[in-house]
C-alpha cells in the first residue's frame, strides 16, 4: 500500500499540495482525477520520489521514502514502473531498445531472452513490426503503447500512469484503457492513474480520488464518486461551468 | 534592498554549491560506475573525431598567422631563424590548448547541453530515475571521460597542424631556412612545455564536460529553457577556460 500523510508542497509562493492525505490500496487501480493544473502529476511524482514534499510523509509498503539516500530510494523504485504524460521514450533509441533497456540494465538475462520478452511485451500492447522504428516515427497512441510495454516489462509491483490517454482519439483512448485493464488483470499490479477522462475512467478504476486545491476532496469507489453530493466533485464530473470550480 | 541582496547572495552560494557538487559527484561516478565502453567510444567520436575538421582548419590558419606575424616581428631583430621556436612555443604552451578547447566548446559543449537539456524537459531523465538507474552513469560520466581523453589528443593535433601552418608561411612563402625552423624549435621546446599543454587541455576537457552537462541537467522549462542553458553553457565554459588558463599558466610556468 502507498500512503501519503499531511503532504505539503509549494513551488515558490504557489501552494500545490496542501496537507494532502491519501491511501492507495494494493493490487487495485486507483484514479486521481481533478481539474488541470491542480497538481495531479506533482502528486504522482511524490509517490516515486521524483519530488520530495516540503513536509509530510509518503510511505510505500510501510517504508518512508522521504529523505532517503539515492541507493535506498532506488531499492524502493525497483517496485515501480511509470508511464509519463509525454511518454518519455529515449528518442535516440529504437522502440526495441527502449523496451529492452530496463531488462539490459536491471537483469542478467541473455540477449535471446531479452529479445523474447521485449517482443512479447510489444505484442501484449498490440504492436508488431515496429521494433526498429524510432519514437519520432510513431503516432501518439503507438508511443503510449511502447511506453506501457516499457513500464510493464520488468513486471513491477506498482505502475504509475500520468495521463495515459491525453491527446488521443476516442478509439485509441478506449484501447489504452482496455490495455491497462487487461495488463492489470494479467499481472495484478497496483496502478495509479492520473486522468481527466470522465466518464471513461470510472470503467477502468476501482478507486477514484478527486484532487482540488491541494487536497483530496473525496475518495471512494467509482459509483460513490459518480453519486457524490460534493458540489466541486459534481461540477467536475458533469463538466459544468457553474459551480465552485472557476477555471476561467 | 537588503532582503533582495540577501536573496541574490543565498541563490548564488546555493548555485555554486550545486555546481561544485555536480563536479564531485561526476568524479565519484567515474570511479564507481564509468558507463559502458561503447558509450564512452560513442562520445569520443562525437566530441573528438567529429571536431577534427574544425580543429585542423583553425590550427592551420592560427599557425599561418603566427608564421606571418612572427616573421615580421623577428625580422626587425634579424632573428627570422627563431620563427619555428616562436610558433611552436606559442602553440604548445598556450594557443593549442586554449583554441582547441574553445572550438570544442562551440561545437560539442553546446550540443552536450542541448542534448541533456532536451532529455530533462521531455522527462527522459526522470524516466531513468524511475527505473532506479542513475542518470549520471548514462549521460554524464561517458561525456566526462570522452572529453578528458579527446581534448589532449585534439590539442596535440592542433599543435602539429599549427606548426606546419607556420612552416608553410615562414619557410615556403617568406623564405626562412627550413633547417633553422625545425632545428631551433627542437632546441628550445622542452618536455615541460608539452606537459603544460597536456595538463591544460585535460583540465579544459573537464570544464567543457562539467559545465555542458551541468547546464543541461538543470535546464529550465521548455525550448526557451534549453536555449538559455545552451547559451549560458558556451559563455560560462569559454570564460572559465580563459580564467583557468591564467591560473594554470602561473602555476606551470
Amino acid at each position: 500500500m502507498i500512503s501519503m500523510r499531511n503532504v505539503h508542497k509549494s513551488f515558490g509562493s504557489q501552494k500545490v499540495l496542501d496537507d494532502l492525505c491519501l491511501d492507495i490500496p494494493e493490487g487495485k487501480i486507483t484514479a486521481i482525477i481533478g481539474p488541470s493544473g491542480e497538481g495531479k502529476s506533482v502528486l504522482l511524482k511524490h509517490l516515486i520520489g521524483l519530488l520530495q514534499p516540503d513536509s509530510g510523509q509518503v510511505d510505500v509498503d510501510g517504508e518512508s521514502i522521504i529523505g532517503l539516500r539515492r541507493s535506498q530510494l532506488n531499492r524502493i523504485r525497483e517496485k515501480f514502473g511509470m508511464l509519463f504524460q509525454n511518454v518519455a521514450l529515449f528518442d535516440s533509441m529504437t522502440c526495441f531498445e527502449n523496451v529492452a533497456f530496463p531488462l539490459q540494465e536491471k537483469t542478467k538475462l541473455s540477449k535471446d531472452e531479452i529479445r523474447r520478452r521485449v517482443l512479447s511485451a510489444l505484442e501484449d500492447v498490440g504492436l508488431k513490426n515496429i521494433e526498429s522504428k524510432f519514437p519520432d516515427e510513431l503516432s501518439g497512441g503507438m508511443k503510449k503503447r511502447v511506453g506501457l510495454a516499457r513500464a510493464v516489462v520488468l513486471n513491477p509491483k506498482i505502475i504509475l500512469f500520468d495521463e495515459p490517454t491525453t491527446g488521443l482519439d476516442p478509439i485509441i483512448k478506449r484501447a489504452i484503457h482496455q490495455l491497462i485493464k487487461d495488463t492489470h488483470e494479467k499481472f495484478g499490479f497496483t496502478a495509479v492513474i492520473v486522468s481527466h477522462e470522465i466518464p471513461d475512467i470510472f470503467d477502468v478504476a476501482q478507486n477514484v480520488a478527486m484532487l482540488y486545491r491541494g487536497k483530496i476532496l473525496q475518495h471512494g469507489s467509482p459509483s460513490e464518486i459518480k453519486n457524490s453530493n460534493h458540489p466541486a466533485v459534481r461540477q467536475f464530473i458533469s463538466g459544468s461551468l457553474d459551480g465552485p470550480i472557476h477555471m476561467i | 534592498m537588503v532582503q533582495a541582496l540577501g536573496r541574490v547572495t543565498i541563490g548564488t552560494v546555493r548555485d555554486l554549491g550545486k555546481t561544485g557538487w555536480f563536479l564531485l559527484y561526476s568524479f565519484y561516478m567515474i570511479v564507481r560506475r564509468p558507463g559502458s565502453p561503447v558509450q564512452i567510444l560513442k562520445q569520443m567520436r562525437f566530441i573528438g573525431t567529429k571536431s577534427l575538421f574544425v580543429i585542423v582548419l583553425t590550427a592551420a590558419f592560427t599557425g599561418m598567422v603566427l608564421g606571418l606575424q612572427g616573421y615580421y616581428t623577428l625580422a626587425k631583430f634579424g632573428s627570422e631563424g627563431m620563427l619555428g621556436t616562436a610558433v611552436a612555443l606559442s602553440l604548445i604552451r598556450e594557443l593549442g590548448p586554449v583554441l582547441a578547447a574553445l572550438m570544442v566548446t562551440g561545437r560539442a559543449g553546446s550540443a552536450i547541453t542541448a542534448e541533456i537539456g532536451i532529455m530533462r524537459i521531455s522527462e527522459q531523465i526522470d524516466a531513468l530515475e524511475t527505473m532506479a538507474l542513475d542518470p549520471f552513469k548514462y549521460l554524464v560520466t561517458p561525456k566526462f571521460i570522452a572529453a578528458m581523453i579527446s581534448l589532449p589528443l585534439l590539442c596535440a593535433i592542433f599543435d602539429v597542424v599549427g606548426i606546419y601552418g607556420g612552416w608553410l608561411v615562414g619557410v615556403k612563402l617568406l623564405g626562412v631556412n627550413p633547417g633553422a625552423y625545425f632545428y631551433e624549435m627542437e632546441k628550445s621546446v622542452v618536455w615541460r612545455d608539452v606537459y603544460s599543454g597536456v595538463v591544460k587541455s585535460f583540465s579544459f576537457g573537464v570544464i567543457i564536460a562539467w559545465i555542458g552537462c551541468y547546464k543541461g541537467y538543470y535546464a529550465g522549462h521548455g525550448a526557451e529553457g534549453v536555449s538559455r542553458a545552451t547559451t549560458e553553457s558556451v559563455v560560462l565554459t569559454s570564460v572559465l577556460i580563459l580564467v583557468w588558463d591564467y591560473f594554470l599558466t602561473s602555476v606551470l610556468l
